[in-house]
C-alpha cells in the first residue's frame, strides 16, 4: 500500500516502511561505467569477498571516455573489461558500447518493480519503467557488487501530475523542464517523483525516459513514471520474464504525497533551461538573439529514437548555419542503426552536421565537442552547470532535439514552429 | 579547529572536481583540483582541519566520488552545509567525511571564521562568534558507518549477503 516507490521498497524487505526510515535494500541489478567504475573496483577488492554478489545482475558498460580521448582513459576501460572478465559480468566492449541509460532498457535489463543501483546519477532514468532505480557513487557500488543489497532512505514522494494536450514540438523534455522550474534544483531533494496523469499515458516510451532522466535535477533519488500497457508492450518485447516476472506497482487509493504537482501541457511552449541550473527554465519565444556556437543532439536523456526522428524532420532540407558546429550523438548502436535505416543520417550529413559514436558525447566536457573560452551552446542533454562541457566562461542551454535542430539552421536559438516551412513538418 | 571555507547554494560536483581531473581518483591528484570549477586557489589557501561551509543542494549533479574525495583529501574535517544534495551526502558518509546539516549556518559563518567541529554530538562552535550550532542528527545506521570510518570498513566488519 502506498506510492510506487514505497511499495517497491515494502515487497523488496518484507516489512513496512516509513519514508525517512533507513532500510538494507535489497539490490535487483547493479552497473557502473567507466569513471565511476574503476574507483569502485579498488574499494571491491578492499572489501576482499572475492565473487560479485551475482555475475548476472551485474553490468559494466563504458559510455563516459568510449573511443577513449587519452592514455588515462584506455587505462579506465581496461580496467574495466579486465574486473568484467574476472567476475564473468555482462560487458559492452566498444563496438557495441552506448550511452548506459539508453542500453540497459534497450536490451532487457530493467525490470518493473525491481531495485537498480547504478554508478550515475542518471540511473534514476529507469524508473520510466516503474523500477525503482536510483544513482549512487562508486563505494556504495562496490557495496552492492559485494553484498546484493545497499542502504537506501525511503524517500517521500512527489506526485506530478500532467494534463493536457501538449501542442506540435512539445516533448517529454519540456514537460520535465516545466517540472523543473517549479520544483526548483532542491526542490525534491531525497524523494521519489511519481509521474502521471492524462498528457503522460499519450507520450511514447522515449519521451518518459526523457522526464524520468532529469528527476535528480530536482535532486530526486528516483523519478517514478506510472506505469501502463504502453510499458508492458515495450517490457514484452525485451525482457526474457520465464523466470523472473515483472511487477507493475501503481499507486493506492490511501498513499500519501508530500508535496503534488500539475502541469498543464495544453499551454506549454518548448522550454529552455538558461545557464546555470536545470531548474532555470523560460519558453523558448522568450529568448531573442541568443548565439549559439555549438548545438549537441544526444545523451541519456535525448540520445533515443524518437529524439533523433524529431531531429531529422527538422534538418530535412535546412543546412546547419555557418560557423555552427552541430553534433549529433546517437544513444546506442541499435539507435545509430535506425538512424541509418530511417534515412535520418543522411539528413544529419547533409546538413552538415558531426555524427558522432554512440556514448555520453559531449554532456560533460571531457571526452569531445569540448567548449572554449565564452562559446555558447545549445544541447539536448540535462545540465548546464558553470564550465559543464567545457571553459569556465562558456554557457550551456537546455533543450529538446527539435529546439536543438532549428536552432542550428539558425545560429541563434529559436522555436522550430517558427521554421518557414515548419507546419509541414511531421 | 579549522577556518572556515564559504560557498553558496547549489555547488555541484562540476565544481567540486571538474570531469577533466576525474579520470584518476588518487587522492592527492584530486587534492590539487579541489573545487577547481569555483576557486582555482582553493586547494593552495585551504590548510589540513580547514571546514568547507556551504548553503543548500551541497554537492548536487553527478555521481562522482571524486567529490567527496577531492574535500577529504585536501584536509577538510567536515562539510558544513543547510542541506545536501543525496549522492554526494551518501558519499561522503561512505568514505568517511563528515557531513553535518546546519540548516542555518549561513546566518552563523563568515568566511575565514574559526570553527570547532565535534562530529560526535553534531555541534559546530563558531569561535569568532561564539555561536553554537547543532546539526540534525543522523539516522542511527549511517551513523555506524561514520563511526566505522566509512562503508568498506562498515562491510569488512558487518557485511554480509543477505540483508
Amino acid at each position: 500500500m502506498g506510492t510506487i516507490a514505497e511499495q517497491i521498497l515494502q515487497e523488496a524487505t518484507g516489512t513496512d516502511v516509513t519514508p525517512g526510515e533507513t532500510i538494507k535494500a535489497p539490490v535487483d541489478l547493479a552497473f557502473g561505467h567507466d569513471m565511476t567504475l574503476p574507483p569502485a573496483i579498488d574499494a571491491f577488492e578492499r572489501l576482499d569477498v572475492g565473487t560479485v554478489f551475482d555475475p548476472d545482475r551485474t553490468v559494466v558498460i563504458p559510455d563516459h571516455l568510449v573511443p577513449p580521448p587519452d592514455e588515462q582513459s584506455v587505462e579506465l576501460y581496461a580496467a574495466c573489461e579486465e574486473f568484467a572478465n574476472r567476475h564473468d559480468l555482462e560487458f559492452y566492449p566498444q563496438g557495441e558500447q552506448g550511452q548506459e541509460h539508453v542500453v540497459l532498457p534497450e536490451d532487457g535489463y530493467i525490470r518493473p518493480g525491481e531495485i537498480v543501483v547504478g554508478a550515475d546519477s542518471h540511473s534514476c532514468t529507469h524508473g520510466a519503467l516503474g523500477a525503482y532505480a536510483t544513482g549512487v557513487g562508486s563505494t556504495d557500488l562496490a557495496f552492492a557488487m559485494a553484498f546484493g543489497w545497499l542502504w537506501l532512505r525511503v524517500p517521500k514522494t512527489t506526485r506530478i501530475d500532467y494534463t493536457g494536450t501538449p501542442a506540435r514540438w512539445v516533448t517529454g523534455k519540456d514537460l520535465v523542464l516545466a517540472t523543473l522550474a517549479e520544483l526548483g534544483a532542491d526542490g525534491a531533494v531525497y524523494h521519489a517523483l511519481e509521474f502521471g496523469g492524462s498528457a503522460l499515458a499519450d507520450l511514447p516510451m522515449d519521451a518518459r525516459f526523457s522526464i524520468a532522466n532529469m528527476a535528480v535535477e530536482a535532486g530526486a533519488a528516483t523519478g517514478l513514471v506510472e506505469p501502463d500497457d504502453r510499458t508492458k508492450r515495450y517490457v514484452r518485447d525485451r525482457v526474457d520474464e520465464a523466470d523472473r516476472p515483472c511487477t507493475y506497482y501503481t499507486p493506492t487509493a490511501d498513499a500519501t504525497y508530500a508535496n503534488e504537482l500539475t502541469i498543464d501541457c495544453g499551454g506549454l511552449e518548448p522550454q529552455v533551461a538558461v545557464p546555470e541550473q536545470p531548474d532555470n527554465v523560460v519558453s523558448v519565444s522568450t529568448l531573442e538573439d541568443v548565439a549559439i556556437d555549438q548545438v549537441v543532439i544526444g545523451s541519456c536523456t535525448n540520445g533515443r529514437r524518437r529524439d533523433m526522428e524529431l531531429a531529422a524532420a527538422v534538418l530535412e532540407d535546412r543546412p546547419v548555419a555557418d560557423d555552427v558546429r552541430l553534433i549529433v550523438t546517437p544513444g546506442s548502436q541499435a539507435v545509430k542503426r535506425t538512424c541509418l535505416e530511417e534515412g535520418w543520417l543522411e539528413t544529419f550529413l547533409d546538413a552538415g552536421a558531426t555524427v558522432e559514436s554512440p556514448g555520453c558525447g559531449a554532456c560533460f566536457g571531457k571526452r569531445t565537442g569540448v567548449l572554449g573560452e565564452d562559446e555558447v551552446a545549445i544541447s539536448t542533454t540535462n545540465r548546464n552547470f558553470p564550465g559543464r562541457m567545457g571553459h569556465p566562461t562558456s554557457a550551456v542551454y537546455l533543450a529538446n532535439p527539435a529546439v536543438a535542430a532549428a536552432s542550428a539552421t539558425t545560429g541563434t536559438i529559436t522555436a522550430p514552429g517558427t521554421l518557414a516551412g515548419a507546419a509541414e513538418v511531421s | 579547529m579549522g577556518r572556515a571555507h564559504v560557498f553558496g547554494d547549489d555547488i555541484d560536483t562540476d565544481q567540486i572536481i571538474p570531469a577533466q581531473h576525474t579520470t584518476s581518483s588518487e587522492p592527492d591528484h584530486l587534492a590539487t583540483h579541489a573545487m577547481a570549477g569555483i576557486d582555482t586557489s582553493f586547494s593552495d589557501r585551504f590548510e589540513e582541519g580547514d571546514i568547507v561551509v556551504a548553503g543548500t543542494n551541497f554537492g548536487c549533479g553527478s555521481s562522482r566520488e571524486h567529490a567527496a574525495i577531492a574535500l577529504q583529501a585536501v584536509g577538510a574535517e567536515a562539510v558544513v552545509a543547510e542541506s545536501f544534495a543525496r549522492i554526494f551526502y551518501r558519499n561522503a558518509i561512505n568514505i568517511g567525511l563528515p557531513v553535518l546539516h546546519v540548516p542555518t549556518v549561513l546566518d552563523h559563518v563568515d568566511a575565514d571564521d574559526e570553527l570547532s567541529i565535534d562530529v560526535e554530538d553534531g555541534v559546530v562552535t563558531n569561535t569568532s562568534t561564539d555561536d553554537i550550532l547543532v546539526a540534525e542528527s543522523l539516522p542511527p545506521f549511517v551513523r555506524h558507518i561514520l563511526d566505522s570510518g566509512g562503508l568498506i570498513e562498515y562491510g569488512r566488519s558487518n557485511g554480509h549477503r543477505s540483508q
